[in-house]
């Protein structure tokens, strides 16, 4: 038999081998689809539906005024009650039941009204110091309105910001989450599968059978992983057609662009799980491998979730050498920004090189190991 | 019992023996709790910035040093042309752009009202706001401080219009309000404090779920699970056997992992600690139970790994772990309360970070409780000795 049919054969064997297990098949179809539906709804990092309690000892027209103004805000405020005192708030807070509460003091109108100097206290659940900060300044522009809006004092001089929100105007959490889980999943699918699927054979033993036979190591690799780009393909095509049909994400950019780049990032995955799969004895040792080495990293240090900007510097620096890092710049620029190649050059250079080297190490501790 | 001693003994010998599994226990967990502690944040210093001056007056200088002088932002450069600060957006060399606009001093003069122009990349959702949000901060205490510097310049200026309209600083007749912002349990703001907790239920969730479902499949896969089956133990026996070891081994890594986030992070121990230990014994059961539970609908490694993967994925992200449970969907407020993780989240931050106490948190680890038993039940149920 010649190695070129030699190869042929094993490459069906492979394609067989994950065919046949169809409940395997299933769970790499179906596992990306469901997060883009799940997470798309429900993962949102805007701050929404506030407990929020008002003080007041002594309602009045104003406090009245002021409590609609709050309750009018749909969305953002679900009124939870007014209570006379602070004191009451306090085992609310620990609960979790109020989330904010808007300090009214005595004969509030009437001091108003008087023209003296009324004080309003906000205060806020701060344990998470970002919703915390964002429910501060929501609750004090709504304040500085309903103060305006009565014909309070206004500042002497008054600089108006207009913020526009770049690339994502509305800032839509979808929109920033499907670059991140194609990465995901693309490292889940190609990085964990290819060192899975190595190291089982070395586990069961049918590894020796692949090394008496014809082929050669370069060749039993690329037989391996060869399936696994054209699902991890598949599975790109999947989200982004979800992406684009359920949730309207933009799509600025080329979109053969964004498929060559996602298939040399499916081979970057790949060659991570290759040199995973040479270091690790076991399946077992090969998936924590896998999750400290890639999936950790891919939710932690690429900006999917937290900004790199965030990291201090030596994670930071770690931050460099993770390849979803690069891609995910990517996938957002062509996506959301409309950028081309002439822009993404940089990035797809630096991920080519990983690649590289990576492939290169795998390929070569590979044959070293079978040979 | 004496059946369960020998099996909690294997598994244990199995751990020690195994270096691979041991370093997995003990060393993964603590260089993940100290990257991710040091990870997880939004809070950024050093934003690049842009300015587009096209007034090129001494108050948007002043603006632009006033930006500058707050640790938050650092300005790259200060050009007048749109074009140049839009490249720079664009190639991803500044994240925002504070666009002056030409007769910006003129105006704040004559009519007490400017607008400027922020653009902000918003490819990084939550960073944008906060970014976005601090600077409108900043500009709104320049606008209360220049307010002193220009009055001045305004009553000149109204003098020279020949305007009597010397009253512009004068108090309203109509009552001052005065907002007094304060945060409850986290004066420092220290995000760190909120998410070390939470980072430690996920360690343990993670160590937990996966070391189970995997311990079983595998033992499937390579054929000792046969062994245990002809063995004269009960499913329910075998399955304390196999649980006990993991629980033990969480209930340590959790334990050492509040010390260190103590240490390390000075994470704040405001309520009861016993009560967050009793809460991490009830919530582990659960956890195991249900990695448990996967490795018995499931057939191989590969499967189990991916549903075991795809709880997980559920559990990091809709658990509230990151992001704040009252923004979610109302149905995904109702999955997120299914998952055992955004219960004993909620249980340490509240405990640690809130400081509650037994009346704060006793319904949901009575919750975790019941739950548990409810998961090893269907576990057990499900667990057969026999193939087919």
């Amino acid at each position: 038999m010649s190695a070129p049919s030699a190869f042929r054969g094993f490459l069906v064997k492979e394609v067989r081998h994950i065919l046949r297990d169809w409940q395997t098949l299933l769970v790499l179809m179906g596992m990306p689809l469901a997060q883009v539906l799940l997470f798309g709804y429900a993962v949102r990092s805007d701050v929404r539906n506030i407990n929020l309690a008002i003080v007041e000892p002594q309602p009045d027209a104003a406090t009245a005024s002021l409590r609609a103004r709050f309750e009018g805000s749909s969305g953002t405020y679900r009124f939870v009650g007014t209570f006379a005192n602070v004191a009451q708030l306090e085992s609310r807070f620990k609960d979790g039941t109020v989330r904010q509460a808007v300090v009214l003091p005595m004969r509030f109108a009437e001091r108003l009204d008087r023209g003296e100097r009324v004080q309003v206290q906000v205060i806020t659940d701060g344990a998470d110091p970002n919703s915390g900060g964002i429910m501060e300044s929501d609750a004090l522009a709504v304040l500085r309105r309903w103060d305006a809006a009565r014909g309070g004092a206004r500042p002497a001089l008054r600089i108006d910001v207009a913020a526009r929100m770049r690339f994502n105007p509305t800032l839509e959490s979808v929109n920033l989450f499907v670059p991140g889980l194609i990465a995901f999943v693309l490292t889940i699918v190609s990085a964990m599968m290819t060192a899975i699927t190595i190291v089982r054979e070395k586990e069961l033993g049918t590894m020796e059978m692949l090394l008496v036979s014809p082929l050669r190591p370069r060749q039993v690799v690329i037989g391996k992983v060869a399936p696994y780009v054209l699902l991890g393909f598949l599975d790109v095509v999947i989200v982004l057609t979800a992406a684009q049909l359920v949730f309207h994400v933009p799509f600025r950019g080329s979109v053969t662009l964004l498929l060559a780049e996602s298939v040399l990032f499916i081979v970057t995955s790949l060659s991570m799980g290759i040199v995973i799969s040479t270091n690790a004895s076991s399946q077992r040792v090969a998936m924590m491998a896998a999750i400290a080495m890639t999936m950790l990293p891919t939710l932690l240090l690429s900006g999917f979730i937290f900004p790199i900007a965030a990291l201090p510097w030596p994670l930071q620096a770690l931050s460099n050498v993770v390849p979803a890092r690069w891609f995910i710049v990517i996938v957002r620029g062509i996506m959301l920004k409309g950028a081309g190649f002439a822009d993404l050059w940089h990035e797809t250079l630096i991920l080519a090189g990983i690649t590289a080297f990576l492939l290169t190490v795998g390929v070569r501790r590979l044959a070293v190991r079978l040979g | 019992m004496r059946a369960i001693l020998f099996l909690v003994r294997k598994e244990f010998l199995q751990i020690v023996r195994d270096r691979a599994t041991l370093a997995q226990l003990l060393f993964i967990p603590f260089a993940q709790l100290i990257i991710l502690s040091n990870a997880a944040t939004f809070t950024i210093r050093d934003t690049h910035v842009v300015i587009v001056d096209q007034d090129r007056t001494a108050t948007s200088r002043a603006l632009a040093a006033r930006l500058e002088g707050g640790r938050q932002f650092l300005v790259e450069r200060v050009t007048s042309s749109p074009a140049e600060a839009e490249r720079e957006l664009i190639e991803r060399r500044a994240s925002m752009v504070v666009h002056i606009p030409p007769r910006f001093e003129q105006q704040l003069v004559r009519q007490r009202a400017a607008t400027l122009q922020l653009s902000v990349n918003a490819e990084e959702g939550a960073v944008a706001g906060l970014s976005a949000g601090y600077a409108q901060r900043i500009i709104l205490d320049f606008a209360n401080d220049q307010s002193a510097t220009l009055g001045v310049a305004m009553r000149a200026a109204g003098e020279a219009a020949g305007a009597a309209e010397t009253t512009v600083l004068a108090p309203s007749r109509r009552g001052v309000l005065e907002v007094r912002p304060q945060q409850w349990f986290n004066v420092t703001r220290n995000y760190k404090h909120y998410m070390v907790p939470a980072i430690l239920v996920s360690l343990i969730t993670i160590i937990g779920t996966l070391v189970t479902a995997q311990n079983v499949a595998r033992e499937r896969e390579i054929g000792t699970l046969e062994q245990l089956n002809v063995s004269p133990i009960s499913k329910m026996q075998f399955i304390v056997g196999k649980l006990l070891p993991a629980w033990l081994t969480g209930m340590l890594l959790f334990v050492v992992g509040l010390a260190a986030g103590r240490l390390l992070f000075g994470i704040p121990l405001r309520g009861p600690v016993w009560l967050v230990v009793v809460g991490a014994g009830v919530y582990l059961t659960v956890a195991l139970g249900i990695g448990l539970f996967i490795s018995t609908v499931t057939r191989t490694q590969q499967q189990t790994m991916f549903v075991a993967f795809f709880v997980l994925m559920i559990y990091l992200l809709m658990s509230g772990m990151f992001t704040p449970l009252e923004s979610m969907p109302q149905w995904a407020q109702y999955v997120a309360a299914a998952t055992p993780v955004r219960h004993f989240v909620w249980v340490m931050r509240a405990v640690l970070v809130r400081g509650g106490g037994v009346e704060t948190v006793w319904r949901e680890i009575a919750g975790l409780g019941v739950a548990g038993v409810a998961v090893l039940a269907l576990a057990v149920r499900q667990y057969h000795k026999t193939t087919e």
